[in-house]
């Protein structure tokens, strides 16, 4: 258990995923990535806060659509363009998250799921997104620049370094005070009004930086895919991630990234075989053994092991 | 000194990038098919397609230049964010050589991006956007069987004529079903009708009720749907359950034997439409479609035809051109006529496009039909040049 939580630790994974693109295909990591970064953003608020919103494929979407635009119409730099999709996702969660942080339980999940729904339709309409066709051969563009993203690998290290980036401001939030206060609520909400604390700033907050979070991993994977299209708008997006936190192990700091591994593995695997045709039931199976067998989810078990056992 | 080295480097480099274009990389020819396996468009492509390209690669004889050529499969589930990751992970893992297949154009257009860069030729069987061989054109594109150009010159353009002035359409609301009623409108325009209306429906639609009825209160003597597979299927039994079919002229702008075969024959019988290739047209077709049936079960469509053609073209191609590198077995395919139970009359043009001929064709009643795959009764033959575009300047790929 002590070694786990080491610095050892960290770096004997942080080395890992700098090898490992050498013996996996990058664009797979790359996507499990960038989902790790969604799952672990919303892990955040479902986790951390206790708040299930069931409507962030639209932040997903907002930053891979915001980025997609403006890197092929204004010509920007790629670090500029994902900036800019995470600003506007997280001003959407502002507004998304004015509106409904007011509600809590299902409430707060149908009023998110609504206005997530109402942006899908915007997407579908709204000439810039070019419907169902999808943005279309999204250029990834120089980094800085001067370097040439269209190389996977010098890809994938810039995709790491951005979940890193995500990652380590996730892992801090909940290490802070802020974090603190945040678990308190998830808790015990009148106790924690009680003491004072202006819970639906802090659960404001906690929602914007979701938000942006989600907006920038999807930011970042419209650049890894040069495309994006409306399955990152659609409600069935947010029940997957929903899946890969639920997965992977909710409330930890590694479950996201282990659920979006296995998910999109699973997807993966299936999706060219015989097998893919039901890809949907072998899903919905894994959550109802998840949910009927191991509740805390892969890491949430393997913590669970390790603290009993050692 | 140093001039010497430099040169033999030069040399050496210059020997080298003509040993990579020669030979088959990787020791084997793999072709890529993509197509929409379990959903809208299964029927018209589908496990069909990749049954096609297997036939087509057993009739070549399973070699090309006495390297074995493999297939590999994959669902698109009609979603470009779905088809073009498979097709970047099939140039960049697998080492595909080429890819077929390819029904909805919003995710062949996807696929098209991701292939074209890596200089990969695109067998395109049964998506239908013209953009393939226009806005989109590549070098490394073969659009095969149709395009809703062809479909829209052999289908509209008589019906106007014989006096169908005001057309509404029911559009499937994506790249085809806007190219479809984009050069539909066009082409009735052209010929003094007017289009009253039309309205756009999301792929994968179950119940039409609402735009039928939009169409039945427009008043238009023509109702064009433009949409295709299981759409085409619903769309046209919503239109019979409302009469809709009794007030004014159903036109199937894209109607595959598999849809024919899946509707009951009153609700279709007489409907004047177009296509590249029925299985009964002569004996050469029935004898390709005896043999289809007889390893996959079902009647060839369009679609499935096309991808025969296309990927025995491109392995003749791969064989004369003596390696599989794309640039050079374009050139080859470009260069010969391609000439099989499917492509009449053909030739693939600079810009990618396969100009052959195309038949409009009367769907027969129920006591005419001799037996299942009986079902169309060719009125005419049209002549490729006739019914496709000619080509755009700016993707006569020969002159650049």
């Amino acid at each position: 258990m002590e070694f786990i939580k080491s610095n050892k630790f960290n770096i004997i994974l942080i080395a890992l995923a700098l090898v490992i693109p050498f013996g996996v295909y990058p664009v797979f990591l790359m996507k499990v990535l960038c989902f790790g970064l969604f799952a672990a953003a919303f892990n955040l608020m479902l986790g951390f806060v206790g708040m299930l919103s069931f409507g962030h494929a639209a932040f997903l979407a907002t930053g891979g659509y915001v980025t997609g635009y403006l890197m092929s119409n204004a010509d920007l730099t790629p670090e500029l363009g994902i900036l800019c999709g995470t600003l506007a996702s997280a001003v959407l969660g502002y507004l998304f998250g004015s509106l409904s942080v007011k509600r809590e339980g299902i409430y707060f999940a149908m009023v998110t799921l609504a206005l997530s729904q109402l942006l899908f339709f915007f997407f579908l309409q709204a000439p810039f997104t070019e419907g169902e066709n999808g943005l279309q051969g999204i250029p990834r563009g120089k980094l800085f620049g001067f370097i040439d993203l269209n190389n996977n690998l010098s890809m994938y290290y810039f995709v790491l370094a951005v979940f890193l980036l995500g990652f380590w401001l996730i892992y801090r939030s909940v290490h802070s005070p802020f974090g603190q206060v945040l678990k308190a609520i998830r808790e015990n909400e009148p106790r924690a009004i009680s003491l004072g604390y202006s819970v639906r700033q802090y659960k404001l907050m906690a929602f914007v930086l979701s938000a942006a979070l989600s907006g920038l991993a999807g930011s970042t994977k419209a650049l890894v895919f040069q495309l994006e299209s409306l399955t990152d708008a659609h409600w069935q997006m947010s029940g997957e991630v929903v899946l890969m936190t639920l997965v992977g192990g909710m409330g930890t700091i590694f479950g996201p990234l282990v659920g979006a591994a296995v998910v999109v593995g699973i997807e993966n695997f299936f999706s060219g075989g015989e097998l893919g045709t039901y890809i949907h039931i072998i899903m919905g199976l894994i959550f109802i053994i998840c949910v009927l067998a191991f509740r805390n989810g892969i890491v949430g078990e393997f913590n669970k092991f390790v603290k009993n056992n050692f | 000194m140093n001039k010497l080295v430099l040169a033999t480097a030069v040399a050496l480099g210059l020997a080298l990038t003509q040993v990579q274009a020669e030979g088959i990389s990787d020791d084997k020819v793999k072709i890529g098919v993509l197509a929409d396996m379990g959903g809208t468009y299964a029927d018209v492509c589908g496990k069909g397609c990749v049954a096609a390209v297997e036939m087509a690669i057993a009739d070549f004889g399973g070699k090309v230049l006495d390297k074995p050529i493999e297939v590999v499969s994959a669902d698109d589930q009609n979603k470009p964010d779905v088809g073009s990751a498979v097709v970047r992970e099939w140039l960049d893992k697998d080492k595909v050589d080429a890819i077929g297949g390819i029904v909805a154009s919003s995710v062949g257009l996807a696929a098209a991006k991701v292939a074209n860069e890596a200089k990969k030729p695109l067998l395109i069987s049964t998506a239908g956007s013209p953009a393939f061989t226009t806005k989109q054109c590549s070098p490394y594109n073969a659009h095969w069987a149709y395009d809703v150009v062809a479909l829209a010159n052999g289908t509209v353009k008589p019906l106007v004529a014989a006096g169908k002035k005001k057309w509404f359409f029911i559009t499937a609301d994506y790249e085809f079903g806007h190219a479809l009623e984009k050069v539909s409108a066009g082409v009735i325009e052209k010929n003094g009708g007017e289009v009253v209306g039309s309205v756009k429906v999301p792929l994968g639609t179950t119940d039409y009720s609402s735009y039928i009825l939009q169409a039945q209160s427009s008043g238009a003597d023509a109702v064009a749907l433009a949409n295709a597979g299981k759409d085409f299927v619903n769309s046209l039994k919503g239109a019979s359950e409302f009469g809709l079919n009794k007030q004014a002229t159903m036109v199937g702008l894209l109607v595959f034997s598999s849809d024919v075969q899946a509707l009951d024959p009153a609700l279709i019988a007489d409907m004047r439409l177009t296509t590249g290739f029925f299985s009964e047209m002569d004996d050469k077709t029935k004898e390709w479609s005896q043999r289809f049936k007889e390893k996959f079960g079902k009647t060839p469509t369009m679609g499935q035809a096309g991808a025969y053609s296309a990927t025995l073209h491109y392995l003749n191609a791969v064989k004369e051109a003596g390696t599989d590198d794309g640039d050079a077995v374009m050139a080859k395919m470009k260069a010969t006529k391609p000439d099989d139970f499917f492509a009449r009359n053909a030739e693939l043009r600079a810009d990618g496009r396969m100009v052959h001929d195309m038949y409009q064709v009367r769907v027969k009643k129920a006591d005419e039909r001799a037996n299942d795959d009986d079902i169309f009764a060719l009125e005419q033959t049209l002549a490729g040049n006739e019914v496709y575009l000619p080509m755009d300047a700016a993707c006569d790929f020969s002159k650049k």
